[in-house]
């Protein structure tokens, strides 16, 4: 029980000194974590619309295929892309092994998936009930793509959110293809993995509270924007 | 219309700015970050210890090279520096070093420091080895009463040491794995944590122990045996296997660990009044 305590008082300690390691942490983290998200914004959102609107052979096989990839193992993907970067592999010339560049394409491959797979199953039930109005505007599944999209914008935030929320807690693969390096590599997950094995408990949990808070944060804020654009909406 | 499209307008640009600002300082480097860096495969003993938090400051106020350590287990360490991906390896386990500069892998391999091996145990002792200095013997011991001892199983440098001491004594621990041998497959800290919480004996590095904060009802139960002795070694990446890599900056930093200056800054690392590590080079 005293470590919950001391946990506590490790999160205030380490919000209080904010200049220390820990601004240098948390940032590195979120600039990951939300260019990951970003970028797999912007390939997944219009694959799962693409996915739900058009018909062809095989796309059953893919539609369970992606959402089976939604549970990709970050470990596994973290080593996938580890060796592909490391030297010996095929993109070795790049050098992006332990950066913070070959940290987002792990978090982007981990959550395009999710990402993709929750927006076609948004934009699907809104095809289901808007398809016989969009076609007798004339409009082919090429043009609804972005028509459903932005109609869908609110629900399709709870998508991303959720690609975010994968990327900012996962610690397999940036552990593998970031090597945790101090002040290069390290962000919130792997200092909370590392604390641990030095065996401060206190303070490993302390990171995690303040890990839990930022989350909850960046999803408040979010919530508030939609809430805003919403109301804005209907005025 | 019009205004949705507006709104469509400046919600790309939102996103091309915010895209933008996230990317950027991921392609360019930070403004702390050195130009001149060089990345070194090590251990988790050296980097839990907080040897490097200690020393690495002090190299890179001298030469102005950042070191990015890469601390993982010495396998791994070993496996990382074939493949090109560390200009220096710094670990411990001799056989494994000598392998790795016999096969051309390695430049040279340069004695650095050395600290020991001790056994941690629960302060009840129930295969009562406290106090002993024959590490093999209270292994036997410790097999004998079938008391649960947490390893490694990660083919670290701590885990091969572990395994010529099982050896030594005559024992096929893999054989028990999963009744009272358990192996964690994780870090030395990690293990200790599995050794506190299951009151298990376990062997580990001196220095991770010496540093560890989570030590339950651990207290040291063997040590002083010469074969717990722990060399460390340093070793250049041949730049003939891997032409990229940084060989003058990585030799700089060898040099500088087994100058005065260097080795100074080993001795003077010190947790709880405790010197850590006996520098050793050129002896």
């Amino acid at each position: 029980m005293t470590d919950f305590g001391a946990a506590f008082q490790a999160a205030i300690t380490l919000v209080l000194d904010w200049e220390g390691d820990l601004a240098e942490i948390v940032s590195l983290s979120l600039r990951i974590s939300l260019t990951a998200v970003a970028v797999a914004a912007v390939v997944g959102l219009p694959l799962g619309a693409a996915l739900a609107l058009f018909r062809f052979p095989g796309r059953k096989i893919l539609v369970v295929l992606l959402n089976a990839l939604m549970g990709l193992p970050p470990v596994v993907v973290g080593l996938v892309v580890y060796l592909m970067l490391s030297r010996a592999g095929p993109l070795g010339v790049l050098g992006l092994l332990f950066t913070p560049l070959a940290m987002t394409i792990a978090q982007m491959i981990l959550i395009t998936p999710i990402i993709a797979a929750l927006a076609r199953q948004v934009i699907e039930d809104l095809w289901d009930e808007y398809a016989e109005q969009l076609q007798s505007f004339g409009a082919g599944p090429g043009r609804a793509v972005t028509a459903l999209l932005w109609d869908a914008r609110f629900s399709l935030l709870t998508a991303v959110l959720a690609g975010f929320g994968r990327a900012s807690a996962e610690v397999g693969a940036v552990m593998i293809v970031g090597g945790n390096i101090d002040h290069v590599t390290r962000v919130m997950t792997t200092s909370i993995a590392l604390e641990v094995s030095k065996g401060d408990l206190a303070l490993a949990l302390g990171l995690g509270i303040v890990l839990v808070t930022l989350s909850v944060a960046v999803n408040a804020a979010v919530y508030l924007v939609k809430d805003a654009a919403q109301k804005r909406q209907l005025a | 219309m019009i205004r949705t499209l507006t709104r469509r307008a400046l919600l790309g640009a939102a996103l091309t700015v915010a895209t933008s600002l996230a990317l950027a300082p991921l392609v360019t480097p930070t403004a702390q970050a050195a130009d001149r860096f060089i990345t070194v495969a090590s251990t988790t003993s050296t980097q839990n210890s907080g040897l490097f938090g200690f020393i690495l400051p002090k190299f890179q106020a001298a030469t102005g090279i950042e070191v990015r350590v890469v601390a993982v287990g010495t396998g791994k360490a070993i496996r990382m520096a074939q493949d090109g991906d560390a200009d220096v390896l710094f670990v411990h386990h001799r056989p494994s070093e000598e392998k790795f500069v016999a096969e051309g892998f390695g430049v040279k391999r340069f004695d650095v420091m050395y600290n020991d091996f001790v056994i941690v145990g629960p302060q009840a002792d129930p295969a009562g080895i406290k106090g002993g200095k024959d590490a093999a013997a209270a292994m036997k011991t410790i097999a004998d009463a079938k008391a649960p001892f947490a390893s490694r199983g990660d083919d670290s440098g701590t885990h091969k040491k572990e395994k010529g001491l099982w050896k030594a004594a005559g024992v096929d621990a893999a054989a028990a794995s999963g009744t009272w041998y358990r192996e964690t497959g994780s870090g030395m800290g990690a293990t200790l944590n599995t050794a506190v919480a299951m009151n298990a004996y376990a062997l580990t590095d001196r220095g991770t122990w010496l540093s560890f904060k989570n030590r339950g009802d651990l207290v040291v139960v063997v040590e002083g045996d010469p074969r717990l002795f722990n060399p460390y070694g340093v070793i250049l990446v041949s730049a003939k296997k891997h032409p990229h890599v940084k060989s003058a900056d990585g030799q700089a930093f060898i040099d500088w660990l087994v100058s005065k200056d260097g080795q100074q800054a080993i001795a003077d690392f010190k947790v709880g009044g405790e010197q850590l590590f006996t520098p050793s080079a050129g002896g």
